[in-house]
């Protein structure tokens, strides 16, 4: 699967994106489910809000976390993850 | 920034354990009377000293700031309670991800519109089966139509659809129609859940368990079934571990992440912790959540390994599984710290054979089914189904 850097996303329906401060982390609520995200999947999930496409997502955090590299592959692959995994949805 | 897909994108808790589920069993009243109900049989004299709403208000912020992000609303029947939609809005305003989990007995439109307003996330709906006569003789109650109609204000109203189906042997045979069923009626969700033994379906397992060949086709149908719908409908299949040869991970551990508060406000690890003998659980009427998690000893019997018997002790498999469920091991060899007995490495493995050689007397329909009403948890209280329960190293 490849990801369009035009496309956008929002949080699937049923779903819920919140942050935790007991856990110190970002969440993904569903029926029956509770995935606790790693810092680097929260930071793509907390842009991905029905308005930003990726290619803005990836200028945001290529800013903010300037020492990596290759980032915009990372983005790409969590997308991918978050879209089989059905956490987030195409809005466009 | 590294992207950890190997692990789903999720990081381990490698910190101190955190309750992540909070079930609220808020009352034992039930007018269903399933045969398979998990709730302990001795569940009637715990309905008369049930918590208030300003108990569970306060069990649900305490249970927030401990971390507990999925709240289930559950019972007995959930709807029984006139507070409901007061939890219910307290609980969304906590941030908890709530679901209500109902036979859909006592549901109405005004209900489930104020639960809606409340800030309810979904609904979790019990079904039985797809022909009245056994949703009527499972549940012993007329409840068929009411399902149907419970189902499609809970579609309407725009809540995911999440079914669940305890599967015993008079529905086994029917899986493919009742997943039908649920693709009909657009369900989000489907739990096949294989009976465990606990409680009442403990009390009836003889009647309810399924032959190994039933199980074996129930599970090839649902993945057949799964792979022409892919992710429209996710359908969990809950094994039943009588018929494998390793135990399950019981509530992923002994307070590890669940707890659960009952009707009458003790503290458990799991549903039914209570026929562990000699151990005292806390009540939240004499202590907080916190320390109900962090200090009681009976949130400390079981958690990590150290409690762990031969020959779980130095299995090289015991990671996987824990040692399987405390309660199993107590109530059908009666020895709380010995391995599950489902497991194939344990000294008791037989206990189980047996019991499945049982089930598949041919005589055994002729015993009748104890449904889980108010009456016979009152009779099973006194002692006086001491012949049927002899088996059992508790009543369940």
């Amino acid at each position: 699967m490849t990801i369009d850097t035009k496309n956008i996303y929002k949080i699937a329906a049923h779903h819920r994106f919140q942050w935790e401060k007991a856990q110190d982390c970002y969440v993904i609520l569903f029926p029956e489910g509770m995935v606790k995200l790693n810092g680097s999947a929260g930071e793509v999930l907390n842009l991905v809000n029905g308005e930003a496409d990726v290619e803005s997502i990836t200028e945001i955090l290529s800013k903010k976390f300037s020492d990596v590299p290759n980032i915009a592959k990372d983005i790409e692959g969590m997308i991918e993850l978050a879209l089989e995994k059905t956490w987030i949805e195409k809005v466009n | 920034m590294e992207l950890d897909k190997k692990n789903n994108g999720v990081s381990a808790s490698t910190t101190k354990t955190q309750p992540l589920w909070l079930l609220a069993e808020i009352t034992y009243q039930c007018p269903l009377q399933c045969a398979f109900c998990y709730n302990p049989t001795d569940f009637d004299k715990h309905t008369q000293n049930e918590l208030d709403t300003d108990s569970w208000i306060k069990v649900l912020r305490q249970a927030r700031d401990l971390g507990a992000a999925q709240l289930g609303i559950s019972g007995g029947e959930p709807l029984l309670r006139k507070d409901i939609e007061e939890i219910v809005t307290e609980a969304s305003s906590l941030g908890y991800y709530s679901n209500l989990i109902t036979s859909g007995a006592g549901m109405n439109e005004k209900r489930i519109d104020a639960l809606k307003d409340g800030g309810l996330d979904h609904i979790q709906l019990s079904m039985h089966d797809i022909t009245e006569e056994i949703n009527n003789f499972i549940t012993n109650t007329k409840t068929f139509k009411l399902k149907q109609k419970v189902a499609a204000m809970i579609k309407d109203r725009g809540y995911p659809m999440v079914l669940n189906v305890v599967m015993h042997r008079y529905n086994i045979d029917h899986i493919q129609e009742i997943l039908e069923m649920a693709e009909g009626l657009g369900a989000d969700y489907i739990e096949l859940a294989n009976t465990q033994y606990y409680g009442w379906s403990l009390v009836n397992r003889d009647q309810l368990m399924p032959k190994k060949e039933q199980v074996e086709n129930a599970l090839k149908v649902t993945n057949e079934f799964r792979e022409r719908v892919g992710n429209k409908m996710k359908i969990f299949f809950v094994v039943p571990d009588y018929f494998d040869d390793r135990p399950k991970k019981c509530m992923n551990g002994w307070g590890e992440v669940f707890m659960i508060v009952t009707a009458n406000g003790d503290v458990l690890p799991c549903h039914s912790a209570r026929v562990i003998p000699n151990l005292e659980f806390p009540n939240v009427k004499d202590s907080g959540l916190k320390s109900a998690w962090y200090d009681s000893p009976a949130f400390n019997k079981f958690r990590g390994d150290d409690w762990m018997q031969e020959p779980c002790r130095s299995c090289s498999e015991k990671e996987n599984d824990l040692g399987g469920c405390r309660c199993q091991a107590l109530l059908l060899t009666g020895n709380a710290e010995g391995a599950d007995p489902v497991c194939s490495k344990s000294p008791d493995r037989h206990i189980i054979d047996q019991a499945i050689k049982d089930s598949q007397n041919p005589g055994v329909e002729a015993k009748p089914i104890m449904f889980r009403t108010n009456a016979n948890s009152k009779k099973i209280d006194n002692g006086d189904e001491k012949e049927r329960l002899k088996k059992f190293h508790a009543t369940p």
